[in-house]
């Protein structure tokens, strides 16, 4: 470590980082706008300028930027130097000249940087008498807003998009103050990160879009810590409710997770709180209608249909928390209790799971895959998969360049002098997988094949590691594709290897299982990565239980059908599923919005989303993280676990009967499952009081706590109890930080922006003070002893006639809830089957025109795309967009031109 | 008196295409370089005291030192002319470039050989179109001739040599904008360190030379340190490009012994002002220079003693100003050329040099306010080295600034009678 000196005071530091970064870390107020914590110093906009003197000697000094200041041994600056000061107070002055003063009705107000430094440096008053310069905003889409009349030229949304994201259809143009940040013309920006923009932005040129249909500042937003449950990542998010209503969400900062950034579907799905097509208030179907009804209506018609029935079944769901699945496994009992997910995604995260367990690999977080320096991804499409994993992946492959940069003694944070020094040197990210990636263009090689033939070259780099794991036989560009990807491994630092649910395919996962097994018996420790479909995947299949088929056996015995936030629909085909509501006369379904499944229940209770109830997810790091209310719902809305207590109320379940708030439920569920008796450590339970006093998630700027609720009732309301958590639906309460797992949102005193974050970090872009919140239930012991897996699959051999229908995700559309958001719907594509050229032309099928698909007992309609990339006898359907779910693929498949062309898009043949 | 860099440039004004460039000794330092070990060519350069003609005067043996050789030096390695000839009232390196291409090309061979650099480029002013086809010509000979290429004269040395013709902007200049430029990206600066001896073009260790520095070295490999040093008046060594523009009697560009007197330049070899004009002042070197005047007319042109006079050398071409020319509306020019120029990067220079061209704009249409030249004198603090990215604001800062001392009451008046007194 290093001394500095700091306005005549010594100081520890990092002697690896700069003056700014340690200036933060201290805790001073230094102003700053090009610097980002994710990004390092680029030395731009001047904003943090400190006096630096020679020694103590030195009365002179001079002028520099902090963020360009190695904080090296002895390092001497004064930030509340006179020249310092009015230069940083001169850099505001000159960054307003053009700024448009108009705070009032500018978005970002109340949660801007700009306006926080302009504060704090003390430029008051405007010297410039000159008329301003002006720009016409383009569109960016529905995500995104520009206004770029207040730009302040920091050049951080363009190093975020194209050199952190590696976006290309975003630039600087121009110069002089006339520099443009935008798209070469108007359109939707294609990065899958451009949300991110918002927060990065350091003030109001690039704002929600969504936000602005249902504007509210921040500080009359009433947050909450909460869970991104738009796929298994668990990315933390800070959602802000107002009237009722979500207005948006924002990253929550996790070092060990999503650290500064969300991709576009967690950001922008939230709407589906709002939809129109919410469930807010139970629902009895009768002669076919359903009607809606009171609470003790549904109360009353449940008792009918479970009081004293002793075969009662519960199915379970991958997207609902914990708790409501141990709640209905409590009701059911564990032996009528299923888990609400397919066979083959049963069997694969079963497998997962056991890989993890008995694997010598750690699972990383996605921080550690940032740091990992080889990577191969096995079967992964991770930007329309598991999106976050894909921004960090950009990063890994930054990682082994930096071992040059170290040696020409160019600090890491020095962000151009490392990129100039680096060019396109890049570390080796191998993808394996059926069509191309939106990663493809950071690959060292890509591998484009059947699934098995992905698993079989799993195997393959397997036994170049160690010749006792199993041999195949491949061709000589895959054997060299193969000794080249182990090389690779083997000589990282940290190797990673990320394979997933995406292919449905255990042979995938037993091939990297092997690479990570091979590794660790060369002596390298590896890193294991699964991506897996939903929020709460792991952690339901940590909690065991049968898969839907076991579900399907028992039903035409059982006297009622409990379905959990749960559209069975979307886990068994068609026919199936139509089987299932045949057989099963009496379903309950919780959910939050009408799906296929709600639309035949007899009896729907309407379940709280993530952001009206309180749980515990499981990561596909295995992570337990709590999310927690944001707002109370109006009406009979209530969270899924005490629908399920109620219910067991009626069945006079004794074990249910003691449960009256969350941690009850925890509790007696980390008790009950070894598994998961880890979650208790995932958030402080509710009793935790700070000084005597919850955590408020609410700003204390929150306005109109007396007034809006006045047309209603002039007397102010008695704000909502939560027992659940230790967070109050209240302006008032502990004014400090709380820990970590309770930050409803990020601010500091003098700091109202998201850059707040700043002060809630044991040092900048490190952990969060207290450590990062979270409990990880899976860690790999040493190895079990158990071998290699042996059953490796055999050659892809393309059939005549058929064509092997593989799965193609898309990261808007794909994913079941995010889709019911406007703005995701606007740029979720619609379904469609790609295939080679070559196949296309064998089957008559052109491009753009209509396919009818014949697969898995289904048959659908969908738009033909004709793609280069993808190898010839298999095809990529996109799955998760209606009509195309709860399709099990691979499957081999029949496809033809579609007989008619059917007005308005692709629909369900019969 | 010698007159190495120009002796050979023709009357009629065309090139001197190789033969003739053979004829008059052309090549021979060229050769004899390939024959020395590359860090005694640079021993050499650094004993010749040649500093950098591209305006900052940086000593060039010093510069290539810090690029790393032996055997575990990175590769390839650049060599780069700057002959983005941008600063306003300079052209003494299209003289060099039209009339003797080869002499360039020359100079380049040697300074890559001393850095051992394997692909030079030469970065051109894109309006500069005639020296863009001269030197066209001259690379091809040389390439014919097997001067450039593989295997240069048997001794096993490679070197490409690539024309770059430039878009257009002073910033590419800069010599790590022109890094940026060449490799196809913004020609925003970049930070240094690194500097780019070790991370230049491409991340690699890299060269840029002024194209006056890379002519004159091919004489001194030929003539030896100590005749370069004996060419000089001071302790800079060698000739220098000298040039007078403005309202004089004989505007040009004169090769003289560094350390000629501002005197002789102006009033020997440019002929005195024009009838009926006064001297007031001039800028030494281009526009980024700080006004000299009456009282520096004796100051020697040489690196050190300009700088002592409080300006610069620069490119040592000077913009000669007059009694009958506004110098609020020569100094407005130039800022908004620099206005016009700033890449965008760091604030100072974007808002400040924009802020100072609309208050000399102002002052000049008669719309200047009192606190206009405490604002004025402001910028050029804000913008003062350090404080910003580059030299690009620092430079624009000087003509200001000085002008702001020696013509205090020109400005005052624009102020007070609320027009420009020469309009």
């Amino acid at each position: 470590m290093a001394t500095v000196y700091i306005d005549d005071k010594p100081y520890t530091a990092d002697p690896a980082q700069n003056m700014l970064f340690t200036s933060l870390t201290l805790g001073f107020n230094l102003p700053y706008f090009c610097w980002h914590p994710a990004m390092g110093s680029v030395g731009a906009c001047r904003q943090c300028a400190v006096k630096q003197f020679r020694d103590e000697n030195d009365t002179r000094g001079k002028l520099v930027m902090a963020c360009m200041t190695p904080a090296a041994d002895g390092t001497r600056i004064a930030i509340h130097d006179p020249d310092a000061t009015k230069f940083r107070a001169g850099v505001i002055e000159g960054l307003m000249t053009n700024h448009p003063h108009d705070c009032p009705v500018c978005d970002e107000g109340g949660e801007c940087h700009l306006q926080d430094m302009t504060v704090m440096t003390g430029h008051d008053y405007r010297r410039y008498p000159y008329d301003k310069r002006t720009f016409r905003n383009q569109y960016l889409g529905p995500f995104v807003n520009q206004e770029m009349n207040r730009c302040i030229q920091c050049y951080r949304c363009v190093r975020f998009y194209r050199e952190y994201a590696g976006g290309r259809d975003f630039n600087s143009f121009a110069l002089r103050d006339l520099v443009f940040f935008g798209r070469h013309k108007d359109g939707v920006l294609e990065n899958e990160f451009s949300g991110n923009l918002v927060e990065v932005c350091p003030t109001g040129v690039f704002t929600d879009a969504t936000l602005k249909h249902h504007y509210t500042r921040k500080w009359d937003l009433q947050f909450a810590p909460s869970i991104c449950t738009h796929c298994g990542l668990g990315c933390n998010t800070s959602p802000g409710e107002r009237y009722g209503m979500l207005r948006r969400i924002v990253n929550r900062y996790n070092g060990e997770v999503n650290g500064y950034f969300l991709c576009d579907r967690g950001r922008y799905g939230y709407e589906c709180v709002n939809s129109p097509q919410r469930i807010r208030q139970p629902l009895l179907r009768r002669e076919g209608v359903a009607q809606p009804v009171s609470r003790a209506e549904a109360l009353r018609a449940a008792r009918e249909l479970l009081a004293g029935k002793q075969n009662v079944i519960g199915i379970g769901s991958p997207r609902a928390s914990l708790e409501a699945n141990f709640a209905l496994r409590t009701l059911v009992g564990p032996d009528h209790f299923f888990a609400g997910m397919a066979d083959d995604e049963h069997r694969l995260l079963t497998k997962m799971i056991q890989v993890l367990r008995s694997t010598p690999a750690r699972t990383p977080s996605l921080r550690e895959i940032e740091q990992c320096d080889a990577v191969l991804v096995l079967g992964e499409d991770p930007t329309n998969f598991a999106p976050r994993l894909a921004l960090a992946l950009r990063q890994s492959v930054r990682q082994q360049p930096f071992a040059a940069t170290d040696k020409m003694r160019i600090p890491r944070w020095l962000d151009h002098a490392v990129r100039e020094a680096v060019q396109d040197d890049k570390g080796p990210l191998f993808i394996a997988s059926t069509h191309a990636t939106r990663l493809d263009d950071i690959a060292a090689r890509t591998f484009r094949a059947a699934p098995t033939d992905i698993a079989r070259l799993g195997f393959a780099v397997a036994r170049a590691l160690d010749t006792s794991a199993p041999a195949t036989s491949m061709s000589g560009e895959a054997v060299a594709l193969a000794a080249q990807i182990a090389q690779a491994l083997k000589t990282a630092h940290r190797p990673l290897i990320i394979a997933g649910g995406g292919l449905n395919s255990e042979s995938v996962i037993e091939a990297a299982a092997n690479v990570a097994r091979a590794l660790d018996t060369v002596g390298k420790e590896a890193r294991l990565s699964f991506t897996v479909p939903e929020c709460n995947s792991m952690g339901l299949a940590l909690m065991g239980a049968a898969p839907l088929s076991a579900a399907f056996a028992a039903v035409k015995d059982a006297d009622a059908v409990i379905v959990l936030e749960n559209d069975l629909g979307r886990h068994m085909p068609q026919p199936a599923l139509r089987e299932f509501f045949e057989r099963a006369f009496h379903v309950i379904a919780l959910d939050c919005l009408t799906n296929a499944t709600t639309e035949r229940a007899e009896l729907v209770l309407p379940a709280g989303t993530f952001a009206e109830s309180d749980g515990t997810l499981v990561s596909s790091e295995g992570r337990a993280q709590r999310f927690f209310q944001v707002f109370v719902p109006s009406g009979d809305i209530q969270e899924s676990w005490r629908w399920l207590c109620d219910l067991g109320a009626l069945r006079e379940n004794s074990e249910m009967a003691d449960w009256k708030e969350l941690d009850d439920v925890i509790i007696a569920l980390s008790n009950a499952i070894p598994a998961l008796a880890g979650i208790v450590n995932a958030a402080p339970f509710s009793g935790l009081r700070l000084a005597g006093e919850k955590v408020p998630r609410e700003p204390h700027r929150y306005s109109g706590r007396t007034a809006m609720h006045a047309n209603i009732n002039v007397s102010e309301p008695k704000p909502p109890d939560d027992p659940d958590s230790p967070l109050s639906f209240s302006m008032e309460g502990f004014p400090d930080q709380p820990p970590s797992a309770l930050i409803p949102f990020f601010w500091t005193p003098g700091w109202n922006s998201i850059q707040s974050t700043n002060f809630y970090q044991k040092e900048i872009a490190g952990p969060l003070r207290g450590g990062d919140p979270g409990a990880r239930l899976i860690e790999s012991g040493a190895s079990d002893g158990s071998g290699y897996f042996i059953r490796v699959p055999q050659a892809f051999a393309p059939r005549e006639g058929e064509w092997l229908v593989v799965p193609a995700y898309h990261i808007f559309g794909s994913d079941e809830q995010s889709l019911h958001s406007a703005a995701i719907a606007e740029v979720a594509p619609k379904p469609y089957i790609a295939m080679n050229p070559e196949d296309a032309v064998l089957l008559a099928l052109r491009p753009e025109s209509l396919a009818e698909v014949k697969v898995d007992g289904s048959s659908y309609r969908v738009q033909v795309r004709v793609r280069p990339d993808m190898p010839k006898g298999i095809a990529a359907l996109l799955v998760g967009v209606p009509p195309v779910v709860g399709v099990h693929l691979p499957a081999w498949g029949t496809l033809q031109p579609a007989q008619l062309p059917v007005e308005g898009g692709p629909e369900r043949a019969a | 008196m010698e007159k190495p860099l120009t002796q050979h440039v023709r009357r009629d004004g065309e090139m001197l295409d190789l033969r003739a460039y053979e004829a008059v000794g052309g090549y021979q330092g060229m050769r004899r370089v390939l024959r020395m070990d590359p860090r005694e060519v640079q021993q050499l350069v650094k004993d010749s005291t040649l500093r950098g003609r591209g305006g900052a005067g940086f000593p060039t043996g010093m510069k290539w030192s810090f690029v790393p050789m032996g055997p575990d030096a990175p590769h390839p390695k650049y060599l780069i002319c700057n002959a983005d000839e941008m600063e306003p009232g300079t052209f003494k390196d299209r003289l060099l470039l039209e009339a003797t291409p080869h002499q360039l090309i020359e100079g380049m061979s040697i300074a890559a050989w001393a850095i051992q650099a394997e692909v030079a480029y030469i970065f051109l002013r894109g309006e500069y179109v005639e020296s863009a086809r001269r030197l066209q010509k001259a690379l091809a000979e040389a390439c014919e001739a097997r001067y450039l290429g593989r295997n240069i004269f048997g001794s096993g040395y490679s070197l490409e040599m690539h024309l770059h013709t430039s878009a257009g902007r002073y910033m590419c200049g800069e010599e790590t904008g022109l890094l940026n430029a060449l490799e196809g990206k913004r020609a925003n600066p970049r930070t240094k360190p690194p500097f780019p001896q070790v991370s230049g073009l491409f991340g690699k260790p890299s060269i840029v030379q002024n194209v006056e520095t890379l002519c004159t070295l091919p004489h001194i490999v030929n003539n030896g340190a100590e005749w370069f040093k004996k060419l000089s008046r001071t302790a800079d060594g060698g000739t220098k490009l000298y040039g007078a523009s403005g309202k004089v009697k004989r505007p040009g560009l004169w090769e003289l012994p560094m350390g000629t007197t501002v005197r002789e330049l102006l009033e020997e070899y440019a002929g005195g002002m024009r009838e009926g004009l006064r001297f007031r002042g001039l800028l030494p070197g281009g526009a980024s220079t700080d006004f000299l005047t009456e009282e520096h007319l004796d100051v020697p042109m040489d690196f050190t003693a300009v700088q002592k006079a409080g300006s610069r050398m620069g490119t040592g071409t000077m913009i000669v100003l007059d009694d009958k020319t506004c110098p609020v509306g020569m100094v407005w020019n130039l800022e908004k050329f620099f206005a016009q120029e700033s890449c965008g990067w760091c604030t100072p220079c974007w808002s400040g040099l924009n802020w100072t061209e609309r208050t000399l704009r102002a002052l000049e249409e008669g719309r200047g306010r009192e606190g206009d030249l405490e604002k004025l004198a402001y910028q050029t603090w804000f913008n003062a080295p350090g404080n910003t990215f580059c030299a690009l604001a620092p430079g624009s800062a000087e003509p200001l600034q000085s002008a702001l001392k020696y013509f205090r009451e020109d400005f005052e008046r624009h102020i007070h009678d609320k027009r420009c007194p020469w309009k």
